[in-house]
């Protein structure tokens, strides 16, 4: 067995990964907390006003990153579907089943700020962009993995038949993207672009990236969190599970 | 459960600390059984035993949490079922807009057909002469149920595996699952047997396998 | 011992599709039916000014096509599953994938090739105009070709469960979005005098991709959720 396959079987054992987690957990959401606090000091306080677009600008600090979240989360719950599919690892899919809300929510926190930002930059809280296109269709995506998720019985094999879903929705991703531009340029909708970040100057994008760290934190902290909750349920009559029942008890005592 | 003397030195089924498992939560095993050419075995348990689940896992629907099942000594996977196996569910598997007849064609195309048997003298073995072009659908259920067992004796599969074969039969009925597993075995098949009552085999007694529900 | 071949395999599967489609031919008249209701509703809810309508018609035949197969998704599977044949052909020695592929082609050609029928029927009733006519034809075909293999995967995973409507709509509405986009687009470009080859070309690029792969997948997606 290689070094990988066998971090793989030690973290991927219920018990270690949710000892594990449970160190790491605080340390996580600490860093991500303060991380993201400095992020939006210095993204809303320091760095400078938009000369077109003045302070309105301000909401990519949380747009920008969110829409990052939104794709990422999407491609770790593909990546973990995978592996559940492929080498039934019980961790993978519970990770990737956790990673869909917390996906959904990124992706509607971009929708949603994209909207309050489309009202004074166009005019409109909603344009059939290419791109808010795209993000409705992947909050659709995250939205019937859970939705699958949550209909059948058998945690096992819901899981199993939503992270199938989770990988036909990952070829479907890009072909959206590239089917709907094909139709926004057919339509001549809105001309209206986004700030790539490549034309972002540097005192606004050290607190995009700022963000965009914190932001991943937080993914993972709460993904764990998460997954630890859904581990207990599924193993709640497991040995060590009880183990852990009962020292939390004494610890109360 | 270790058979006295096995006829053939390869059993037709061999099942190795077979086990499955549902939410986490055990159905049925460890469990270690051989079935050899030549028998029937009778799976006994109550209610939620995991009987049907054994016979689903057997024949390949479900995988197994953990266990081997050899198949004529080699691993069955889904891809290498190859016509050794029929599965005979509650549900009975039978269209019922189809007549009995149709019904039948339809299993030898999927599933091949056993030499020397042919869809007709299949019906009447069962006692269903005359009910050819019916549909499933004005059968009465234990008529349906023959017509099920009608299309065992069509297919080639070595071991039947049969979930509550007598349920839905009158005395007559019970009488011809005996029968038809009487004569599959004489000609060198097995079958897994489930049952929640207690019916008399007409030859002898069977081996009876045992299943608990996992504490 | 006759065991039969793969193609005899899946010639009975569509033998006994069609043959149950005859049985209950009046089933295959409810997709059609329920298109037109759909068309109606529009001249009905936007008023009947013909040019309005024919602005929006291939845009409103194509929702109507999608919303009735979509509805009628469900019985791919449901009456297999329910009277256990569905178990039978997951047993079957022959590849899945083959006997899964019959399947959704006789339930296109008992589902979709009605609507294809009432389509120019619908069309008039919007005023496309004429010469779009031939271009809604054939992306038609290769869109419901295209739902019908997709919509299949999606129905394969809420096999079993009693109310899948709602679900089975969220789930196979983002792969539906290109199809939609480039056959509504094909029949959008036609009626403005634009070229329209392109759209199509490319769903039939999709379709040759979907023929080898929707029943390859279907066929996984059944194994998960088969119990």
């Amino acid at each position: 067995m290689n070094t990988l396959t066998l971090w793989f079987h030690k973290f991927g054992s219920p018990p270690t990964f949710f000892r594990v987690t449970a160190l790491l957990s605080p340390w996580l959401f600490g860093a991500a907390f303060l991380i993201g606090l400095a992020g939006i000091y210095w993204g809303l306080f320091v760095a400078p006003a938009d000369y077109q677009q003045s302070d309105a600008y301000r909401i990519i600090f949380i747009h920008v990153p969110c829409a990052w979240m939104g794709l990422f989360a999407y491609i770790f719950m593909a990546v973990n579907a995978f592996i559940a599919l492929v080498w039934r690892i019980k961790i993978s899919e519970i990770l990737a089943m956790t990673s869909a809300p917390v996906g959904a929510f990124f992706t509607a926190v971009t929708l949603a700020t994209g909207s309050i930002w489309g009202k004074p930059m166009w005019g409109t809280w909603w344009t059939w962009d290419a791109r808010l296109t795209s993000e409705l269709v992947l909050l659709f995506l995250f939205l019937g993995v859970i939705g699958l998720y949550n209909a059948i019985e058998d945690r096992r094999q819901a899981a199993r038949a939503a992270a199938f879903l989770a990988l036909v929705g990952i070829v479907n991703v890009p072909i959206v993207h590239f089917s709907v531009s094909w139709w926004n340029t057919l339509h001549q909708g809105s001309t209206v672009r986004l700030l790539g970040p490549s034309r972002i100057d540097s005192s606004m994008l050290w607190p995009l990236l700022l963000l965009a760290l914190a932001t991943h934190i937080w993914f993972f902290a709460s993904v764990f969190a998460r997954s630890r909750v859904s581990l207990l349920e599924l193993e709640g009559g497991k040995e060590w599970a009880r183990d852990i029942a009962l020292a939390t008890e004494h610890g109360h005592e | 459960m270790i058979s006295s003397d096995p006829p053939s030195p390869i059993p037709l089924l061999q099942a190795e600390e077979l086990a499955y498992a549902r939410n986490d939560e055990p159905v049925f095993g460890p469990l270690d059984f051989t079935l050899n050419a030549g028998e029937v075995v009778l799976v006994e348990g109550d209610n939620g035993s995991g009987k049907t689940t054994l016979l689903k896992v057997l024949s390949g629907l479900l995988v197994p949490n953990s266990g081997k099942i050899l198949l004529n000594g080699e691993d069955l996977t889904l891809a290498r079922l190859s016509h050794q196996v029929a599965l005979l569910s509650h549900l009975g598997g039978l269209k019922l807009d189809l007549t009995a007849l149709e019904n039948l064609r339809f299993a030898i195309g999927v599933f091949g057909l056993r030499s020397g048997a042919a869809p007709l003298p299949a019906l009447a073995s069962v006692a269903l002469e005359g009910y050819e072009d019916v549909p499933v659908r004005n059968l009465s259920a234990g008529q349906k149920k023959r017509v099920a067992l009608a299309r065992l004796l069509l297919v080639p599969a070595a071991l039947w595996l049969l979930d509550e074969p007598y349920a839905n039969l009158d005395k007559s009925g019970i009488d011809l699952v005996n029968r038809l597993l009487d004569s599959h075995a004489r000609r060198g098949g097995a079958a897994l047997v489930t049952s929640h009552g207690a019916y008399a085999f007409t030859s002898g007694t069977p081996r009876r396998l045992p299943l608990r529900p996992t504490p | 011992m006759r065991y039969g071949t793969t193609r005899s395999a899946c010639a009975a599967v569509i033998r006994r599709d069609l043959l149950l489609t005859w049985r209950r031919r009046g089933d295959a008249l409810n997709p059609a039916l329920f298109a037109i209701i759909v068309v109606v509703m529009f001249p009905l809810a936007l008023g009947p000014e013909p040019n309005q309508l024919a602005n929006i018609s291939a845009g409103i035949v194509f929702v109507a096509v999608l919303l009735a197969g979509l509805l009628a998704l469900d019985t791919l599977f449901r009456g297999d599953h329910e009277d256990g044949t569905l178990e039978q052909i997951v047993l079957s020695p022959h590849p899945l994938s083959m006997l899964l592929a019959s399947k959704i082609l006789v339930h296109w050609l008992s589902t979709a090739l009605p609507l294809i029928v009432v389509s120019p029927l619908l069309a008039e009733m919007l005023h496309l105009p004429r010469q779009v006519m031939p271009v809604l034809m054939i992306s038609l075909i290769l869109a419901t070709l295209l739902l019908s293999l997709l919509g299949a995967v999606c129905v394969a995973l809420t096999i079993g469960m009693r109310r899948s409507g709602m679900l089975l709509a969220l789930l196979v509405l983002p792969l539906y979005v290109p199809v939609l986009i480039f056959a509504a687009g094909a029949c959008n470009a036609a009626q403005l005098g634009l070229p329209f080859l392109a759209p199509l070309l490319w769903l039939g690029a999709a379709l040759a991709l979907a023929l080898v792969l929707a029943p390859l997948a279907c066929a996984a997606a059944l194994r998960i959720s088969i119990t």
